[in-house]
């Protein structure tokens, strides 16, 4: 793990935690303070959370502003374009999260791409 | 005017001051007294008793916002808790300016109800989120923007004839 990786994974103060909504001030009652934790919440969130999330461009300015990880936040952006729903967009953000952790968090000599 | 276990006890003639005030609090004790056949003297002495015992706590102006230009939107936050965070979040809640009314309730869980203001659905989600949700203790929130007001009341005293005394809302 590298010094930007640790900086991406490391764990933020709960005021700078993403908190989960479903529909404007309807909080879920879930967090996440890390890019692992996110990467578990966006598995068990209702995905009407994603959906708000994603649309509003929230997850992105999160990672960028939070997590300060642009590579993360452009490849969540992307996935705006697709207009997905339902386990359909929950499935497509999962696999772009913990691909982007399973590469920041392993041994620098085990990166092949 | 009595006082019994330290609460100030009211007669018709105080009740119906309090009445008269809250219809106007700018009127003068001469046109309060003449109004209700007293002596302006009279009307002083008691206004100033229940001032100093918090009856009347103070006389302040009702704004109405919509006629000077400021649309504002208003939501009913519901903020359930973990018990031993209820009184904390709500004095935290209570110190916003953004929150208008705070009430601690105990229906099945124990819960906060707070009466909020914003200039838009966005900034009352930022507030939410921002100010909120990260409180220690919050387990989740539900919001109900208000879409149209049928009415709203204050506390007011109506006293009616034959001294029988009694307290409703008024509408604004």
């Amino acid at each position: 793990m590298n010094e930007d990786s640790s900086q991406v994974l490391r764990n933020v103060p709960r005021e700078k935690a993403f908190y989960f909504f479903t529909s404007v001030g309807n909080y879920t009652g879930m967090s996440a303070a890390s890019l692992k934790e996110f990467m578990e919440k966006v598995n068990g969130v209702n995905v009407k959370s994603l959906e708000f999330h994603l649309q509003r461009g929230d997850f992105e300015k999160w990672v960028e502003e939070v997590l300060q990880d642009k590579d993360l936040a452009r490849d969540i952006k992307r996935l705006q374009r697709f207009n997905l729903t339902g386990n359909a967009l929950r499935n497509q953000l999962s696999m772009v999260v913990s691909r982007r952790y399973k590469r920041l968090a392993a041994p620098r000599d085990t990166i092949h791409s | 005017m009595k006082f019994k276990n330290n609460v100030m006890s009211l007669d018709d003639v105080d009740l119906k001051i309090l009445q008269a005030l809250q219809e106007d609090s700018r009127q003068t004790f001469t046109a309060l007294g003449e109004r209700l056949g007293l002596a302006h003297s009279t009307i002083y002495d008691r206004v100033r008793r229940m001032e100093e015992q918090k009856i009347i706590k103070n006389y302040t102006a009702l704004v109405d916002a919509e006629r000077m230009g400021i649309k504002m939107i208003t939501a009913l936050v519901t903020v359930y808790t973990e018990p031993k965070e209820t009184e904390k979040v709500a004095a935290k809640l209570a110190e916003s300016p953004e929150v208008l009314e705070v009430y601690t309730s105990l229906s099945e869980e124990l819960l906060i109800i707070a009466k909020v203001v914003a200039a838009s659905q966005e900034s009352l989600h930022e507030f939410i989120a921002n100010s909120i949700a990260p409180l220690p203790g919050v387990l989740r929130i539900r919001t109900s923007i208000v879409t149209k007001k049928l009415k709203e009341s204050l506390f007011s005293i109506k006293n009616e004839s034959k001294g029988v005394t009694f307290i409703k809302g008024t509408t604004e």
